[in-house]
């Protein structure tokens, strides 16, 4: 039986070619240090997580409204195109010419006519993918040209399965992954038709390149004991703070999250977070403009903070919506991509309040600066040391269930526990610590009763 | 509303502005470089209007027609709000910063004042004295007399460098 232990301590290539990381006989509470650092982790990942049954953000059906639209994005550091066909289908494939292997679609966005065609020997491939265009196959005048066996049909670009959820478009490698509303479960899916009923709009994007894990973000958005510690903005008006009614939802299988907060009434903020010094409760705008929301939905909900498996991170809070994808590089490295969104009915008014309020988040926001800092700032130490050491992430227990709070690390756990089920080498006996097959997650709802957690108006 | 300026301002272009005029649009961003470069953002509104327009606004956005920015403000309080919370809220990576400017390019407004445009680099030096290239770009200016002085109406930093190196805190 060939079953590779994880070695939490030490970057190690085993005899039979696969990475050793960290051990899971422990607590999902334990974070190895080695996760964030090792190559041979962080390509695992790509074959375990990335290409494995997971889907994938690509993009928003309204970015491609017309056959031939296109967007480039990556899933994993995999370079990946998505388009619509002239049948009105979005597809989606890896964005490397069959030939040489040459970057075929060169635009971040945009249109083309029919075909995508690589500029380096002129392949060209129909909007599905498909080879339609190879010069000189037959030759000229006689001379050269591809063997007789050559069949355009086996030289296709690579596709991906793709499925659409209210508008958002998803993709897939892995054959195998369950269908898409089974992956997200029913909670997250009905947090998605909460936000994206209507047809929404894009009004811009912002990129961040940023010097960690990418592990380091997705951990950080389901961290809600960060939230009001680090972000001295987030505690003192309200968006985010532990002392909030609020909680964090847990998918069964652990690997999505969402932290919810509740409207503020009865908090009782300066009695709780008295000792906090990043606390600034005498904290006031000359202009608050920005901060200036009107209500959109008939629920309590205040924020809303979704983390769909492994790198979709969306965002509602006052009347921002929007979300990031995150993209690795390589072990120590990301970039961030911010879509920001309006409704596509939204007035002027709205759209101008929704522009004030990007103020708060992206690079510069006033909310989120902190966590790119924060961020390089593990990195900068965990690499020191070599990947050595274990981060522990206990607040709230070591398990992975829904709370019903916010001072609970509970989805950090939850996700470490999916990331390390899918990454367990599969063994001769095909199974992992938790009786779930290894490589395979268990269903994100155990049950198809998995109650929305909106509570009632 | 800003979605008007995300088109840029709809104002006509008249002619070259003289060399004088353009003389004393240069010594105004080196003021403004000064300023920054020196960490005296506290004077960092006086360099504007009020209401003004100051925002850092990608390329890419501005290539797909999209208002978004990374910071818009339109206000003097929202400048002096700004240099509060960089001072007293926020936290970001120490570093100091060297603002470049090439030599601006003016023209004449119809309704009066003048837009200039000016290429820029920021290069930041962390506190262990690695210096790297933060920000290139262009300032798109609406520069306006009042009072015998010149003053940014509006400022917008275009980014050419839309991935942003980590975060942005202070004014570019």
């Amino acid at each position: 039986m060939v079953h590779r232990t994880l070695d939490r301590t030490a970057s190690q290539t085993s005899h039979t070619g696969g990475p050793r990381h960290a051990s899971w006989d422990g607590s999902p509470s334990d974070v190895p240090y080695g996760a964030y650092v090792d190559p041979a982790v962080f390509s695992q990942e790509r074959e375990r997580i990335f290409q494995g049954p997971v889907w994938h953000y690509v993009a928003l059906e309204c970015e491609i409204p017309s056959p031939g639209d296109y967007v480039s994005v990556y899933i994993g550091t995999t370079p990946v195109v998505a388009n619509r066909a002239a049948d009105r289908g979005i597809h989606a494939f890896v964005n490397r010419c069959a030939h040489r292997g040459a970057t075929v679609v060169r635009g971040r966005r945009g249109h083309c006519e029919g075909t995508h065609t690589c500029i380096y020997h002129q392949w060209t491939y129909d909007l599905q993918g498909r080879l339609v265009g190879v010069p000189y196959r037959r030759g000229l005048s006689g001379t050269g040209g591809f063997p007789e066996d050559f069949d355009p049909g086996q030289h296709g670009l690579r596709t991906l399965r793709v499925a659409v959820l209210h508008g958002i478009v998803f993709a897939t490698f892995d054959a195998g992954a369950p269908p898409l509303e089974i992956f997200l479960g029913r909670s997250a899916v009905e947090r998605l038709q909460r936000l994206f009923s209507r047809p929404v709009k894009v009004i811009g994007y912002q990129r961040q390149q940023i010097r960690a894990n990418w592990k380091l973000m997705i951990e950080n958005v389901k961290d809600s004991y960060h939230g009001a510690l680090l972000h001295a903005f987030n505690s003192k008006f309200g968006f985010f703070r532990s002392t909030q009614r609020g909680e964090v939802w847990v998918s069964d299988n652990g690997v999505h999250s969402m932290l919810t907060t509740y409207d503020t009434e009865g908090e009782r903020v300066a009695a709780l977070m008295g000792g906090v010094t990043s606390y600034k409760p005498q904290l006031t705008l000359a202009d608050s403009t920005m901060l200036s929301a009107v209500r959109e939905f008939r629920d309590p909900i205040v924020t809303s903070i979704v983390s769909l498996f492994p790198s979709f991170l969306l965002l509602h809070t006052l009347n921002f919506l929007g979300f990031r994808s995150v993209w690795p590089k390589s072990p120590g490295e990301f970039e961030m991509v911010w879509t920001y969104l309006g409704y596509a009915d939204d007035t002027p008014q709205m759209i101008d309040r929704r522009l004030r309020q990007l103020n708060l988040f992206g690079a510069g926001g006033y909310v989120s600066m902190e966590d790119a800092h924060a961020l390089e700032l593990t990195q900068r130490a965990v690499s020191g040391e070599g990947g050595t050491g274990t981060g522990v992430a206990a607040l709230g227990g070591r398990d992975t269930a829904t709370q019903d709070h916010l001072v609970t690390e509970v989805a950090i756990r939850g996700f470490w526990r999916g990331w390390r089920t899918l990454m367990e080498s599969r063994g001769d006996d095909g199974s992992a610590a938790d009786g779930v097959p290894a490589g395979k997650l268990p269903p994100a709802a155990s049950t198809p009763g998995d109650p929305a957690r909106v509570p009632p108006c | 509303m800003l979605n008007e300026a995300a088109a840029g301002t709809v104002e006509e272009d008249g002619e070259s502005a003289s060399l004088e005029v353009r003389d004393r649009i240069e010594l105004l961003n080196e003021a403004y470089a000064r300023c920054l470069d020196d960490g005296q953002l506290e004077r960092w509104p006086d360099f504007f209007t009020d209401p003004c327009v100051y925002r850092i606004y990608p390329r890419e956005n501005m290539e797909e027609g999209l208002p978004g920015s990374v910071l818009f403000f339109d206000s003097q309080a929202m400048l002096k709000d700004r240099i509060l919370c960089v001072r007293e809220v926020n936290l970001y990576a120490p570093h100091s910063a060297r603002h470049l400017m090439g030599r601006p390019a003016v023209r004449l407004l119809l309704q009066g004042g003048y837009r200039a445009r000016t290429n820029f680099m920021v290069v930041h030096t962390d506190h262990e004295g690695h210096s790297e290239l933060f920000a290139v770009g262009e300032y798109r200016d609406v520069v306006v007399e009042t009072r015998g002085a010149l003053k940014f109406r509006e400022r917008t930093v275009l980014l050419d460098t839309f991935t942003v190196r980590s975060h942005l805190a202070e004014p570019l």
